[in-house]
C-alpha cells in the first residue's frame, strides 16, 4: 500500500487541475438540474394546482368555479395567475357565477411538524363547511386520523366559528361551536382548531361584508 | 480488496446475484439503515424508495466507471457526490412530476440517498476500479437487493400495521392493526426478525457445509 502511495505521490496532478475537475463536474451538472427542472417544472406546476382545485372544490360544496383573492392594499382583489402566497384565498361560485364562500388555506404548528390546511368557509351565515388537510407529518395510526377518520373530518362540515372553534371530548359534542376530539390525538385535533381560530381571526376583518364579495373575472379563471 | 492492484472482474452471474444475496447491502452489509427504516412503513413506499435508488446507483455507477480514469483521485469523492446529487435531483423532480402524494410520502428521504452509503460505497469500492459492465450489472445486482430488502421490511409493516398490502385490505375488517408496526418502532423490530432470519439460514447452511465435508473426510 505505502508503494502505491509514494508512486500516486509522484505523479500528483496540480491544483489547477483538481480545481479545473471539480468546477466542470459542477457546471455540468448544474446544466442538466436545471434542464430537468424545466422539463418536469410545468407537470409539477399543474399537478399542484389541481390538488389544490380538487381540495377547494371538496370543502365548498357546489362549487363549479373558483378563482385566487390576494389580499393587497387592504382590500381583497382578483389575483388569477399570481403566484400563490400565505395572502391568498380562494373565493368560490355556483354555475350561474353567484358567490358561495371561502376557500382560507391556513397553516400551525401541529404534534410534530406543520400541519397546512384548507377550510371552506360561508361568511353570510358564518359557518365553515368543510376542512381537508393539505400537508402534515402527525403520527401514523393517531395523529393522521385529522384526515383519515371520516367522523372528524365530518366535524367541519357545519360548524359555528362564534365564538371560536372549541375541542370536545369525543362524544361530548353539543354545541354548533364544537368539534369531537380524535381518542389518543387530542394534540392534533386541538391544533386543528387553533390553526382555524388563527385564520378566522387573520382573516376576519379582511373578508369584505357579505354580499359585496369580488365577482368572478373570466369565464375560467383559475 | 486488499491487492494494490485491481482485478477486472469477469461479468459473471455472479457479479448481479452478490448483491442481491452474499452482499445483500441490507441485510448483510447493513448499510443505508437510515431509508431502511424510515420509508418502509408501506409497500408503495418501499418500492418507490427501492426503484429511486435503484436507478441513482446505476446511473452513477456507470458514470463513475465511464469516467475512473479521468476523475484525479484527490478529488474523487467530491465528484462522486456531485454525481450522485445530479442523479437523485432527477429522480426528485420526476417524482414530483409523478405524483405529489407518493412525494410527500416519501419526503426528505428522496433527496437523502444523496447521502446513502450504498450508493458512494459502490462508486469507491467498486464502479471506480471496474469496466462499465461489471459496475452496472454489479449496481443493478445492488439496486435489486437493496429493493427487495426494503419490500420485505415494507410488506411485513403494512400487514401487520395497517390490515393491507399496497393499499388493498388483507385480513377481515375485525383485525385491529398493531399501528407500533407503521411507527418508527416497528421498523426496528420488523428488520430485527429479518436479520435473525437469514442469520438463521447462513448459520443453518454453513453447518451442513461443515457436516458435509465432515462426512467425506469421514468417508476417504
Amino acid at each position: 500500500m505505502s508503494d502505491s502511495l509514494n508512486t500516486l505521490a509522484a505523479r500528483e496532478p496540480g491544483t489547477a487541475r483538481l480545481v479545473l475537475a471539480l468546477a466542470l463536474a459542477g457546471l455540468v451538472s448544474g446544466l442538466i438540474i436545471i434542464a430537468i427542472f424545466e422539463a418536469t417544472l410545468p407537470t409539477i406546476t399543474a399537478n399542484k394546482a389541481a390538488e389544490l382545485r380538487a381540495a377547494v372544490f371538496r370543502v365548498l360544496p357546489g362549487v363549479s368555479r373558483l378563482q385566487a383573492l390576494r389580499y393587497e392594499g387592504g382590500v381583497l382583489v382578483a389575483a388569477p395567475g399570481r403566484a400563490v402566497d400565505d395572502q391568498t384565498i380562494y373565493a368560490g361560485y355556483d354555475r350561474e357565477q353567484r358567490f358561495i364562500g371561502y376557500a382560507i388555506p391556513a397553516e400551525g404548528p401541529g404534534f410534530q411538524d406543520t400541519i397546512k390546511l384548507l377550510y371552506g368557509y360561508l361568511p353570510g351565515p358564518r359557518n365553515i363547511v368543510g376542512m381537508q388537510i393539505l400537508d402534515s407529518r402527525e403520527t401514523p395510526g393517531l395523529g393522521d386520523k385529522i384526515y383519515k377518520d371520516a367522523a372528524f373530518v365530518a366535524n367541519f362540515d357545519h360548524l359555528s366559528v362564534d365564538p371560536k372553534v372549541m375541542t370536545v371530548k369525543k362524544g361530548q359534542k353539543s354545541a354548533p361551536n364544537e368539534i369531537d376530539a380524535i381518542t389518543g390525538a387530542t394534540i392534533s385535533s386541538k391544533a386543528v382548531a387553533r390553526i382555524i381560530n388563527e385564520a378566522r381571526e387573520r382573516w376576519e376583518m379582511r373578508l369584505p361584508l357579505p354580499g359585496s364579495e369580488p365577482v368572478l373575472i373570466g369565464q375560467n379563471s383559475q | 480488496m486488499t491487492t494494490v492492484l485491481h482485478k477486472q472482474e469477469q461479468v459473471t452471474l455472479d457479479t448481479f446475484l452478490r448483491g442481491i444475496w452474499e452482499e445483500n447491502p441490507v441485510f448483510v452489509m447493513l448499510l443505508g439503515m437510515c431509508p431502511v427504516l424510515a420509508v418502509t412503513n408501506s409497500t408503495l413506499n418501499a418500492i418507490a424508495m427501492g426503484l429511486a435508488t435503484l436507478f441513482v446507483l446505476v446511473a452513477s455507477g456507470t458514470l463513475v466507471s465511464l469516467l475512473r480514469k479521468m476523475i484525479p483521485r484527490e478529488v474523487r469523492i467530491a465528484t462522486y457526490i456531485i454525481i450522485i446529487a445530479t442523479f437523485v435531483t432527477m429522480v426528485d423532480y420526476t417524482i414530483q412530476a409523478i405524483s405529489l402524494d407518493l412525494y410527500n410520502s416519501l419526503g426528505a428521504f428522496i433527496q437523502l440517498i444523496v447521502v446513502n452509503c450504498v450508493i458512494l460505497g459502490r462508486a469507491e469500492a467498486y464502479a471506480s476500479r471496474q469496466r462499465v459492465g461489471a459496475a452496472v450489472v454489479n449496481a443493478l445486482g445492488m439496486g435489486v437487493g437493496f429493493t427487495l430488502a426494503l419490500l420485505c421490511l415494507g410488506t411485513v409493516r403494512e400487514l401487520l400495521g395497517a390490515g393491507t398490502i399496497l393499499g388493498y385490505p388483507i385480513f377481515s375488517p375485525n383485525f385491529e392493526p398493531w399501528v407500533v408496526m407503521i411507527l418508527p418502532p416497528g421498523g426496528f423490530f420488523v428488520l430485527g426478525g429479518w436479520l435473525l432470519l437469514f442469520e438463521w439460514i447462513k448459520q443453518r447452511r454453513e453447518r451442513r457445509t461443515l457436516q458435509a465435508q465432515g462426512a467425506t473426510a469421514h468417508g476417504s
